[in-house]
């Protein structure tokens, strides 16, 4: 229980960076950043095992983490330097001239923690297949995560992914799909109605688990349900329904704040929804 | 005149699949990846001898990219085959981000390039290729002329650290460079040294490149003939140099004028020593059904077209 309550303290910070580091830079997506913000948490702070201090490209003996879904950056920054991948000081160049923090992640300035480029969406997941492949070959028994979005899920390429993973037994990746009901254009449903993606997941030969985004109890709970599933030659998918904009009222349930920054009177407004637990950047 | 003799003819998509089965062999950290086309691409060998790191993707190349940009992660060298089409044009978004953005040490080899695919017809003609990867930052662009020379760039970009994009084709053609050559990434051949006219070849156009100085030769003309097997980099070094001795250049290759290798070598020229110019290539069209050989000769890609070309563009000097 106290690792909740510490997992709970440490996600307002990571909002209040989030909203800071879009608020200084006047461009970024606030909205799935924010919904994310109590998994990136989860998983940087509890659930990866991982050497934040001594990052290397392969990753050898630790859990590896993939972003598909690009635009989430702030929030990705955010832990990783919160965690100990480089210095949370670094958080206010985001999206800055010069900055290793680019709009969406990169690995040509050499942040510490990122392992490949996203931003054009659909792409993550076939990357991270190939890393939890070379884990198979080089035994090492570490898992390989994911982060998709829901909308990304209308690209071709990650059913591609999908059918590769069941049809060639990858059991050591577990997806996450950031289930929010909207993409840029307003709700998925509307511009590209997804139907049933559990239905879908199923079919496609993943174990497929559900869990609620935005409370940190039910995500410790079914994190290690996912874990516990990995290596019975099935890879391992959850959707996880999130609020986009989760924590500011005006920013919750709606596409508007997809890719939109706050202007100073909205994020002040904004800012106030979370306590400084950690101390701002 | 150095005289080149066809002892015999190969595909250069074996002279890959030979090298690809001796790294197999020699280097643990090489994996392959094919969609659906591995016997097109004579990986069968490394497929049955190292079936562990072998992986069928089914026909879905961009999930083969992007796996092969992730295993490079956990140290793997891993070898994406598949058609030139399928692995430029169809993928062109996911090599741009997953592998050169990136900087993935991921080697694309494709084949069946250019017109001399032959029956299948222009769907399958990939003739774009060399301008979409040689625009990409980070990659290296290779066109071997034969199958030994294609062996060999397989087994020198296994040991080249960064992302390849590695050309050859589908037809058996001449087989003429040296069994035991060495391959120097970014270092053209000068195989015919001459004073009136330099020709820079690639991929099948040296062959015609070499017959052309024959051409050449019984009117009196000397061709300096080279072997632009590197693309990108470009020896910019051989390149000028031939030029400012000859005074003049022909460009030859199996692929669209527009954004090909002749286009890098009028880049730097223009630059540093403007000189006039002919390109051979395919000319703004698509492609057709025919055999290799009537193909070549119907888009002014044979050895006379070379040699006319050099006659013309000594004229302009």
């Amino acid at each position: 229980m106290s690792e909740i309550i510490d997992l709970k303290h440490i996600a307002p910070q990571v909002r209040r960076d989030i909203l800071r580091m879009i608020f200084t830079a006047q461009s970024g997506h606030p909205g799935g950043a924010l919904g994310c913000a109590d998994i990136f948490t989860a998983l940087y702070f509890k659930i990866l095992k991982h050497s934040p201090a001594g990052f290397t490209m392969n990753g050898s003996g630790e859990d590896l983490f993939f972003l598909s879904n690009g635009h989430l950056s702030a929030a990705w920054f955010s832990v990783l330097a919160r965690s100990g991948y480089f210095p949370v000081k670094e958080l206010a160049t985001f999206r800055h001239i010069d900055t290793r923090l680019q709009g969406h992640p990169s690995t040509k300035e050499g942040l510490p923690g990122v392992r490949v480029a996203s931003g054009s969406l659909g792409q993550g997941l076939s990357v991270a297949i190939g890393a939890a492949l070379a884990k198979k070959l080089n035994n090492d028994n570490r898992l390989v995560y994911c982060l998709m979005g829901d909308g990304e899920q209308q690209e071709g390429q990650i059913w591609e992914a999908a059918m590769f993973a069941a049809g060639k037994n990858v059991d050591n990746i577990i997806g996450i799909i950031d289930y929010n009901g909207q993409q840029i254009d307003g709700p998925c449903n509307e511009v590209m109605p997804l139907g049933s993606l559990k239905a879908k997941w199923k079919a496609f030969g993943w174990i497929v688990l559900e869990m609620n985004g935005n409370d940190m109890e039910d995500i410790i709970k079914t994190m290690p349900k996912a874990i516990e599933k990995t290596g019975q030659e099935k890879p391992v998918v959850i959707l996880m329904q999130t609020e986009m904009g989760y924590g500011v009222d005006f920013m919750e349930g709606t596409h508007e704040w997809h890719g939109k920054p706050p202007n100073e009177e909205q994020f002040k407004k904004a800012i106030a929804n979370f306590e400084e637990t950690l101390g701002d950047y | 005149m150095q005289n080149y003799i066809c002892k015999e003819k190969k595909d250069t998509r074996s002279g890959f699949g030979e090298g690809l089965f001796e790294l197999g062999k020699t280097n643990p950290e090489v994996v392959a990846l094919c969609a659906d086309l591995t016997g097109s691409l004579k990986m069968d060998n490394f497929k049955n001898h190292f079936p562990g790191r072998f992986f069928q993707t089914g026909i879905a190349e961009a999930n083969m990219m992007g796996i092969a940009a992730g295993l490079t992660i956990g140290g793997k060298i891993p070898f994406a085959g598949t058609f030139a089409n399928f692995a430029t044009g169809r993928v062109y978004d996911q090599v741009r981000q997953c592998i050169a953005y990136s900087e993935k040490n991921v080697k694309i080899c494709a084949s069946h390039a250019g017109i001399t695919l032959g029956e299948d017809g222009a769907t399958h003609q990939m003739l774009e290729d060399i301008g979409m990867m040689k625009m990409l930052p980070n990659m290296t662009v290779i066109s071997p002329c034969d199958f030994n020379q294609t062996k060999a760039a397989t087994l020198a970009v296994a040991r080249h650290k960064g992302p390849v994009y590695l050309r050859f084709g589908r037809p058996k053609v001449p087989n003429f460079t040296s069994e035991d050559q060495k391959f120097i990434i970014g270092k053209a051949d000068i195989l015919i040294e001459g004073n009136d006219v330099s020709v820079f070849a690639t991929g099948h156009l040296v062959w015609q490149a070499l017959q052309a100085a024959k051409i050449l030769n019984e009117k009196g003309i000397s061709a300096e003939i080279i072997n632009i097997h590197t693309i990108k980099p470009l020896d910019s070094q051989v390149v000028i140099n031939s030029i400012k001795k000859t005074g003049c250049g022909v460009t030859a290759e199996e692929h669209q004028i527009n954004g090909g290798m002749g286009e890098s070598i009028a880049r730097l020229l223009t630059g540093k020593r403007p000189q006039p110019l002919e390109m051979i290539g395919i000319k703004d069209v698509f492609g057709e059904s025919g055999k290799p050989g009537e193909l070549m000769d119907k888009f002014g890609l044979n050895a006379q077209n070379v040699a006319d070309a050099a006659r013309k563009v000594i004229t302009r000097k």
